[in-house]
């Protein structure tokens, strides 16, 4: 066999209190795509950190071609060849796309010929980009594209991709899938970055399994069912939650009708028309792809950007104009998307985040006094029922991981027994044990007749909470899918922006800016 | 040499960190009075344990502390929710003008009403001093930063044309004061044979009511996550502005309770061009010092209320130059930060260890 493309030979990464990579050891042969499996918080980030220089090991070995290095720095990775497209882009909006990758690249090519090579790249590999287009312009889609050219424009003989599905259509995921092949065919090594199994089946010839940290396996994904791939990162057999008898229409809990918004923020997407009914005891599902007017159709939900009175309806009481914590009185209780100062205060400890929303459903706070004990007994009986691995109710919610500060966040909203849940990407970036977690107490809410609305960008994860399904484009809704009965490809369509009602409108994204 | 964070802050290091910084201070101290020559035990002597060796010395410590813990007690409020009032200064000249307005007002006459009359004004004009960066913050996005502190100086030029001017005793021969207050409207004294007065009292009951509010009210709570998370504030309904106006009210109004208070007690029941030593900036410090906690801020301005205190003496005993004063406020910062930084991180030496090295 070849010498290996990268080898990686016992590597261990300590940061204080946690052992993020133990004795990590794999390699990666020349044109092949190597997946990197594990639950978020198993140690992929850490370690490709180490490969392309961010990080440096405590103690094992990288070799490079057989050779030996020591990756120093992100420069160093990039000299060597190897190009890495992070999971966040790093991208000026207000610059054009050639601007943005002149910034980052590493010098030989004249600026004079950039644009030319740029369009030469995207050419040859079916990604289509304009260099001249503004970034705040384009489609999320787009932006990973330009992230990708720019490894690509200096031939990397290993390209790190960290989880690029994650906001990206069926539709793109095809096409960048297409791309990733065909490099891998040119002789470029791939290390794929993903949890989300049906993809490494499709996409990777070999995949090394994570786990706290530790190699538990590698495996030929192809001969492997996704459950059985699973069972090997999670270490346990995950039950997924039984998809309950359909629950057929019962009157609405929650009404927006006739809501438009400009938006705040300049980059930020307008809501036009927006028309939607949660009904009790349904989980309704709003897809998209990020940036297409979630944020701003949250805050309306949730109160904190109030509107006129009778847009929003709850048990046909106009609440538009009520903030957050009237209508958490009413029973609209809210799940945000960023758990990390929006759901949870994190210099506080869990006694007083339980109170952040509690305070009026839960009488913590009788004529403004507070009532630590209760607050505490709360959060312990949060922490219990969900499973949250922290260190007493004065831990500091700083100090758990992103998946159990999650849960807390999860179980103080839900054991508030509310009306309606909005919830916004409620197993974001979360281990696929507390997703399971998170995603039977959302159904177990619905089967008791609350309104359950999820917002998220994992179509997965909607098709198998959800009762009907909508999807956010540009700032509009389009009409309801039942879930059982909708196409993936349906879905995708309506994500990219062919709205059914608005007629055929090719071009992805903000349409909607100019109504 | 670098710096790495803490798994784990120690509780205890963190309130065991400002007595630290005092004792490296001594320490420091000592060593700078013998590198200059002076007999460090003698010098410590007369810098920190004579002035408040006697009944008299520690009712003067009171004195000087009562106002910088009444004003840094307000200013902490704010300082929790992110909101920068730094000019207290100019709110507790305007609480004297105002609260020494009514005393003039009403200069001949005796009752027991002027004296909570006077404080009420006090309040208001505090109060209405800060309302002017709370207005521009909330409606303009003004930074309360900049207005609060160029108001102080505003203030202090108020205070100088009125007692210049219009306001200036006639009987006083042209010099730059006013009347003196009538008996009624200057604070009873709590100790015979001393300076201390009702104020400090008060203070403490302000310390007191503070400590409640700030931990065992909703109202506390909003202070914090406001301060600490606007994002979650906004998701629990908490309204940012609402706490800006409070916070600025409420620190405003203490101070100007604290200006009139020193008119009416230490600087002897009259307005001078000069009322206070600055008492409003020097709270911002004694607000970090006692972590801005309450019960914290009553010790912090009694520590720094000696170095007050202990830099005069020191001066007239052991003949130390005034500017000792200043150095051992800017030893004793220098140490809490130092010692804050510690608490949160570790020194390490030598370059992070290399794979394959």
């Amino acid at each position: 066999m070849d010498t290996p493309r990268l080898e990686l030979d016992g590597i261990t990464k300590r940061f204080p209190g946690v052992v993020a990579n133990d004795g990590v050891s794999f390699k990666v042969a020349p044109g092949e795509i190597h997946a990197l499996l594990g639950e978020n918080g198993a140690g992929k980030s850490t370690l490709v950190k180490m490969i392309y220089g961010v990080l440096q090991p405590d103690a094992g070995r990288i070799r490079w071609e057989g050779k030996g290095v020591r990756v120093l720095s992100p420069h160093f990775a990039r000299r060597l060849g190897i190009g890495m497209v992070f999971q966040h882009f790093s991208l000026f909006e207000a610059l054009s796309v050639e601007e943005n990758v002149a910034l980052g690249l590493e010098g030989d090519i004249p600026r004079r010929e950039l644009g030319e090579r740029i369009r030469e790249v995207s050419r040859d590999y079916g990604l289509p980009l304009d260099p001249k287009r503004h970034v705040h312009s384009l489609s999320v889609g787009e932006r990973q594209r330009i992230e990708i050219v720019r490894c690509l424009l200096q031939n990397p003989r290993l390209l790190i991709m960290d989880e690029p599905t994650s906001v990206l259509t069926p539709q793109e995921v095809e096409r960048l899938f297409l791309t990733l092949r065909q490099l891998a065919g040119e002789g470029c090594s791939i290390l794929y970055i993903s949890h989300k199994l049906h993809e490494l089946k499709a996409l990777c010839h070999a995949a090394t399994v994570l786990r706290g940290g530790r190699v538990v396996g590698t495996c030929d994904p192809a001969r492997e069912t996704a459950a059985s791939m699973a069972n090997l990162m999670v270490g346990t057999d995950l039950a997924a939650p039984a998809r309950p008898e359909r629950r057929l229409a019962r009157k609405p809990v929650l009404e927006v009708e006739g809501l438009s918004l400009r938006s705040d923020d300049p980059f930020g997407t307008h809501l036009a028309d927006v028309r939607l009914e949660v009904r009790q005891g349904e989980v309704l599902g709003i897809a998209g792809v990020a940036g297409n007017g979630q944020a701003e159709l949250l805050a309306v939900l949730a109160g904190e950007r109030p509107v006129d009175a009778n847009t929003i309806r709850l048990d046909g009481k106009p609440i538009g104009r009520m903030g957050t914590r009237e209508r958490r009185r009413l029973g609209l209780c809210y799940i945000p998307e960023e758990r990390n100062g929006h759901a949870a205060v994190p210099d506080l400890s869990l006694a007083d985040n339980a109170l952040l929303s509690a305070i009026d459903r839960k009488g913590l706070a009788p004529r403004g006094l507070l009532k630590g004990g209760a607050a505490k007994r709360y959060a312990e009986e949060v922490i219990r029922d969900f499973g949250v691995k922290a260190n007493g109710t004065a831990a500091l919610a700083s100090s758990l991981s992103g998946g159990n500060l999650q849960k807390f966040v999860c179980g103080r909203e839900i054991l508030q027994a509310p009306r309606v849940l909005v919830a916004a990407q409620p197993t974001w970036g979360v281990d696929a044990g507390a997703a399971v977690t998170i995603h039977k107490a959302l159904l177990r809410l619905a089967e008791e007749g609350v309104a359950v609305l999820v917002l998220s960008q994992d179509l997965d994860e909607l098709l198998a909470l959800t009762d009907r399904l909508v999807v956010i484009n540009g700032g509009r809704l389009s009409r309801p899918l039942v879930t059982a009965e909708a196409t993936t490809e349906e879905i995708g369509l309506l994500m990219g922006g062919l709205h059914d009602t608005t007629g055929a409108g090719g071009t992805a994204g903000r349409a909607a800016d100019a109504a | 040499m670098r710096l790495e964070k803490r798994a784990q802050v120690s509780q205890a290091m963190l309130w065991g960190s400002p007595i630290l910084a005092v004792l490296l201070t001594l320490v420091a101290g000592a060593l700078l009075f013998v590198v200059m020559g002076y007999d460090p035990f003698a010098s410590l002597r007369a810098f920190f344990v004579s002035p408040i060796n006697s009944t008299y010395g520690l009712s003067e410590l009171a004195v000087k502390a009562s106002p910088l813990v009444l004003i840094a007690t307000g200013l902490a409020v704010g300082f929790r929710a992110g909101v920068w009032n730094i000019g207290a200064e100019g709110q507790l000249t305007l609480g004297a003008i105002a609260g020494g307005g009514v005393a003039l007002l009403f200069w001949g006459m005796e009752g027991p009403w002027i004296l909570p009359l006077m404080c009420l004004a006090a309040i208001g004009g505090g109060m209405a001093w800060a309302a002017i960066p709370a207005f521009l913050r909330v409606r303009l996005g003004v930074s309360e930063i900049l207005v609060s502190l160029m108001l102080a100086y505003v203030a202090l030029l108020l205070l100088s044309a009125l007692v210049y001017g219009p306001w200036k005793n006639p009987e006083a021969f042209n010099f730059p004061e006013t009347r003196v207050f009538s008996d009624s409207a200057l604070l009873p004294i709590i100790l015979p044979g001393t300076r201390l007065h009702l104020g400090v009292a008060v203070t403490v009951v302000v310390v007191l009511l503070a400590w409640f509010f700030m931990t065992r009210t909703l109202f506390g709570y909003q202070v914090r996550v406001v301060g600490a998370a606007p994002a979650a504030a906004r998701y629990a309904g908490f309204s940012r502005d609402r706490m800006v106006w409070i916070s600025l009210l409420a620190s405003g109004g203490l101070a100007g309770l604290a200006g009139l208070f020193e008119v009416a007690g230490p600087v002897g029941g009259q307005l001078l061009p000069t009322i206070s030593p600055g008492y409003g900036f020097t709270a911002i410090i004694v607000a970090f010092l006692g972590r801005l906690n309450p019960l914290g801020i009553l010790l912090a301005g009694l520590v720094v209320a000696l170095s007050y205190l202990g830099g005069e003496n020191a001066q007239i005993e052991v003949g130390l130059p005034q500017a000792v004063t200043g150095v051992f406020q800017g030893m004793l910062l220098f140490f809490l930060l130092a010692t804050d930084v510690l608490v949160r991180y570790r020194v390490r030496f030598g370059a992070p260890r290399l794979a394959g090295a």
